[in-house]
């Protein structure tokens, strides 16, 4: 009889709903609880200083560029004290914009620009939302402590010469290369 | 002759703890519905949430209360006070325990569905009154459920009453002394839980104010406490209902040990998460499944109930 079929159907709906009053809620109390965020979350992004406590940034506006909602705003420089060393005059991003996709951490070439675990980016002003350089600049690493860019890369600053990188040999004299 | 002072005190005391009840029931029912659904419900303001209902008519009365320019002004503004009214006029013929009821009318159940027939108007009239399609969808919905479920709520109850051998609701009580009418009213049971459950408009049977299709329905264009108004109605035609079930099948205040009064408030509050539990669990039905189905099972059995039981109890007492 298809009418018993259905009634049992309904009843035992209602038996599976309410044993679900002896189950615990699934629900993280968010301000006293926190939940576990993974290393690899992508949240508020930072800008990162190489182990010897340099900027990485050398604002070659890839970030900029491959940013698909075009929240990144910056301006190259060169640094007077470390000759050819160079470094964004300012450094800004809208996070009423952003929208935490990360391209711009994959863009990055130097490890400079970092989406680390936090998500916790209220504001009461949307002007607050905009940060600038001191806000994105952080004291440490982030996700890659012993990576250096001038330390591999060939290009020349003050004090390491072309070839003087780990992993390079000495620059080839073109001239000598006679056939 | 009456005991006006006995019938002020009691009235008092009703129209206080229901109208309490019905804003508790806010906080009852989203907490009970969130623990079905594995969540925690309000629980912030307050022990536990339970000042929830507070902060909830604190942020109605702050509120824009609009009149839409194209509504009936007056009976839009008049509509939201017919549903609490009436509900609230039918808990007088509510026998609570012995001797605690407002008014005991020798016609209690006819008082009841006269009321709760009166109550179905302000659905009806607020969906017109707004002028907007959506509430006027509702309110259609609401006409058509109407013609469908009142028939056979009467006809469900009639049963109770061959066996009870009265109208009134004390005399009901009383009558299931020995036995509940559960037992030998099943099928009136059903159907008048069914009956019920379209006339509070609460799931399954909530297609006038079907939040997924129609808004909110026959209430779309209500806001502020006018909008509370009809949320408090519907929790007091909750109470109504499941207070209705208890005095008519499961023997109003009768139970051992307990007072009378506990029993009533008991086996009320069961049936009050009951509802609940079946707004958490059931879908909706589309109306005119509503409609087929109660013309064609619903009032044959309510007819076949009414008509076997009548042979009982004329065998019985003949």
């Amino acid at each position: 009889m298809i009418v018993f079929a259905y009634t049992r159907d309904l009843l035992l709906g209602l038996w599976i709903v309410f044993k679900r009053t002896f189950t615990k809620p699934v629900t993280v109390q968010y301000p006293e609880e926190r939940p576990y965020l993974p290393p690899r979350w992508r949240g508020r992004i930072v800008l990162t200083r190489d182990p010897d406590g340099e900027e990485r940034c050398v604002a070659c506006h890839l970030c900029a560029a491959v940013c698909p909602v075009d929240c990144i705003a910056l301006q190259a420089a060169e640094d007077p004290t470390s000759y050819d060393r160079r470094y964004p005059e300012f450094f800004r991003i809208n996070f009423s914009r952003c929208i935490y996709c990360g391209y711009c951490e994959e863009a990055c070439p130097t490890y400079a620009i970092q989406l680390v675990p936090d998500f916790e980016q209220s504001e009461y002003a949307r002007r607050n939302m905009v940060y600038e350089k001191e806000d994105l600049l952080i004291s440490g690493t982030g996700k890659y402590p012993d990576y250096n860019f001038y330390r591999v890369a060939g290009v020349k600053i003050r004090d390491k010469d072309k070839g003087g990188a780990e992993n390079e040999r000495p620059p080839v004299d073109v001239k000598s290369l006679m056939p | 002759m009456i005991d006006w002072g006995r019938t002020c005190l009691i009235t008092v005391t009703m129209l206080g703890g229901l109208l309490t009840l019905a804003s508790l029931l806010i906080w009852v029912e989203r907490r009970l519905l969130g623990i079905w659904q594995e969540r925690c419900g309000p629980n912030r303001v307050g022990p536990g949430g339970i000042l929830q209902p507070l902060a909830d008519m604190i942020k109605m009365f702050t509120k824009e209360d609009w009149i839409p320019p194209f509504a009936d002004k007056v009976v839009f503004v008049l509509t939201p006070a017919i549903v609490v009214v009436t509900t609230l006029m039918t808990f007088a013929v509510v026998p609570i325990a012995p001797g605690f009821i407002v008014a005991d009318v020798n016609v209690g159940i006819l008082f009841f569905l006269a009321m709760s027939s009166l109550a179905a108007y302000s659905v009806i009239v607020g969906g017109w009154a707004s002028n907007s399609k959506f509430a006027f969808l509702g309110s259609l919905r609401a006409t058509a459920q109407l013609i469908s479920y009142e028939v056979f709520m009467g006809l469900s109850l009639m049963g109770t009453v061959a066996l009870a051998g009265s109208f009134s609701l004390t005399d009901i009580v009383e009558a299931q002394r020995g036995l509940w009418f559960i037992v030998p009213q099943f099928l009136g049971f059903i159907i008048f839980f069914i009956a019920g459950l379209a006339e509070t408009h609460r799931a399954p049977f909530d297609v006038p104010e079907a939040e997924a299709e129609l808004v909110a329905g026959y209430h779309a264009e209500y806001s502020g406490m006018k909008f509370g108004m009809f949320f408090v109605g519907e929790y007091l035609s909750i109470t109504l209902l499941s207070a209705m079930i208890v005095i008519l099948f499961f023997g109003g205040w009768h139970g051992p040990v307990l007072p009378p009064v506990l029993w009533f408030l008991l086996k009320t509050s069961v049936f009050i998460a009951l509802i609940i539990l079946i707004r958490g669990t059931w879908p909706r039905l589309r109306f005119d499944q509503f409609l087929s189905f109660s013309w064609k099972v619903l009032i044959p059995l309510a007819l076949i109930n009414l008509v076997v039981t009548g042979g009982i109890v004329l065998a019985r007492n003949g």
